[in-house]
């Protein structure tokens, strides 16, 4: 029953994807325009040559490459900004104001900044895609902080947990995983979009990103379409991949779905 | 011995006003005594056992344990709360090791410990099962194991049975009763139920609406085990329904 329900939901799966593909080849044939709409079949022939070379696999390693900088970053300040906020009321009302002023900036408005500290480097790159990611990461760990539920700190103190510290590690993070989990995930959705923009300025000679935009100088428009949607596979595996760690280890303990 | 002297406790409300919560409690509490605490919602029961545990302080008066004043929570008195709180990332194993953890006992004698008083709760089988696959009793019985495990002098249970169906709850008095009677421990017992009460206690001490007094202390002198529809202790409970609801109509 369960498996029938399955695979037909699978079936459906399928046969919409094949549909648009259809319908897109289809267009394509009748705008007749390589420029305006490149066909399906094209863009499928472009991506079996990239997988044969050698330089998909280095754009893709030097987009990586950005997004780990800026990810990795976004986790080493925004957690900590976001624990001591979510569990120090002084610490909240100062740094919030800050917070709420910065957050609506455009990881793109920073770009002009990134060149400045950064100069063309990889790190001017993973800025941006920092920018992005490092405010669903702080606030999601804020909240998950700020409402550690009071009965099982208390629990905690009873049980001879009294130092902060102690409190703050073995209570308050645990019982805020499942809203950092949710952060991070957002945060990387986020963070990899800014990777076209971070490539924009030309701080590699490889790069997803970048070559989207190679290609669109030279207007070969199939092949920035191809690199369109490898950027658009990539982000799937990334997500699927950490949905997977997150409910097979890091939070086995949750009953249903989490994120 | 446990004894609480004198204890007022105000709190002030968001606008700023100040409620008297407790007014004068005494009671003295011999060793392995079990002592129900039973009166109206918002008489401030829940606040002289947080106050008992160390999770607040009074205004004034003061409690002690084996003549040492309480200032703050301790390994001496192991508390199992209202609502669930079991720690749902940790297993049940887990849950009850956690202060040994903090006393740094090491791995293999903090889990011998703890499947003994896993198996005094009769879970040994859910070990190793994350607290959301148990039932709302297991939960209470995970908890219980988790503040015995410390060897408190009290117990200290805020209506611990009161989110469980009437049948369990029947179960897990009489198992309460069983663990009391093995490990010897000073329980303060609050709950919303006469029978439950009547079943349990030495002795019941009976709140007044808020601010919440003693009304009286009832000693239930039944022979244990008791027998819930017996004659003698239909008489007890007649005598505690009428002393409380006389505060009940206080309220409404």
């Amino acid at each position: 029953m369960n498996i029938n329900l399955n695979s037909r939901k699978r079936i459906l799966e399928i046969s919409s994807t094949i549909s648009v593909i259809i319908l897109w080849e289809i267009t394509a044939r009748i705008i007749n325009d390589n420029i305006i709409l490149p066909r399906f079949t094209v863009v499928l022939i472009n991506f079996s040559e990239l997988i044969q070379g050698k330089e998909l696999y280095l754009d893709i390693l030097t987009s990586l490459t950005f997004f780990i900088i800026g990810l990795g970053a976004a986790l080493i300040i925004g957690m900590p900004i976001g624990i001591f906020m979510g569990w120090f009321k002084s610490v909240d009302k100062s740094i919030d104001p800050v917070i709420e002023m910065l957050r609506p900036i455009p990881p793109l408005a920073w770009i002009p900044f990134a060149i400045i500290w950064f100069g063309l480097t990889k790190y001017a790159a993973g800025f941006v895609i920092f920018v992005g990611a490092v405010f669903p990461i702080l606030i999601n760990t804020y909240i998950g902080f700020k409402n550690t539920p009071r009965v099982l700190v208390e629990s905690g103190k009873v049980l001879g947990c009294i130092k902060n510290k102690d409190i703050i590690f073995r209570i308050a993070l645990p019982s805020a995983l499942p809203s950092i989990a949710i952060g991070i995930r957002v945060g990387m959705g986020v963070g990899w979009m800014c990777v076209v923009a971070a490539e924009l300025f030309g701080v590699s000679k490889y790069g997803i990103g970048w070559k989207i935009w190679h290609w669109y100088y030279l207007h070969h428009m199939d092949m920035v379409l191809t690199y369109m949607l490898i950027l658009g596979m990539i982000a799937l595996i990334i997500d699927k991949l950490f949905r997977h760690i997150v409910q097979e280890w890091w939070l086995k303990w949750q009953a249903g779905v989490i994120v | 011995m446990l004894s609480i002297t004198n204890i007022c406790k105000t709190f002030e409300t968001e606008e700023g006003e100040s409620i008297l919560a407790l007014q004068n409690i005494n009671i003295e509490v011999k060793d392995k005594e079990f002592v129900c605490i039973i009166g109206p919602s918002g008489c401030g029961k829940t606040t002289l056992l947080r106050i008992i545990a160390g999770l607040e302080k009074p205004d004034s008066g003061v409690v002690t344990l084996k003549n040492e004043p309480i200032l703050a929570p301790g390994p001496d008195r192991g508390m199992v709360f209202q609502e669930y709180s079991l720690f749902p990332w940790r297993t049940v194993l887990k849950n009850i090791t956690f202060s040994l953890e903090l006393k740094k006992i090491p791995k293999a004698e903090r889990n011998k410990i703890a499947n003994e008083y896993l198996e005094l709760v009769g879970l040994e089988m859910f070990a190793d099962s994350y607290p959301h696959e148990l039932s709302g009793g297991m939960k209470q019985r995970v908890a219980i194991a988790r503040a015995l495990v410390n060897d408190p002098h009290v117990l200290l249970m805020d209506e611990p049975f009161g989110a469980v169906d009437a049948q369990t709850r029947n179960r897990l008095q009489q198992e309460l009763l069983k663990i009391w009677e093995k490990e010897q421990k000073i329980i303060m017992f609050i709950t919303h139920s006469v029978d439950e009460a009547v079943f349990l206690a030495d002795r019941v001490v009976v709140f007044t609406a808020r601010p919440g007094k003693i009304k009286e202390i009832i000693n239930i002198d039944l022979p244990r085990p008791r027998d819930r529809t017996s004659l003698e202790a239909n008489i007890v409970r007649e005598r505690l329904l009428s002393s409380l609801s006389s505060e009940i109509a206080a309220i409404d």
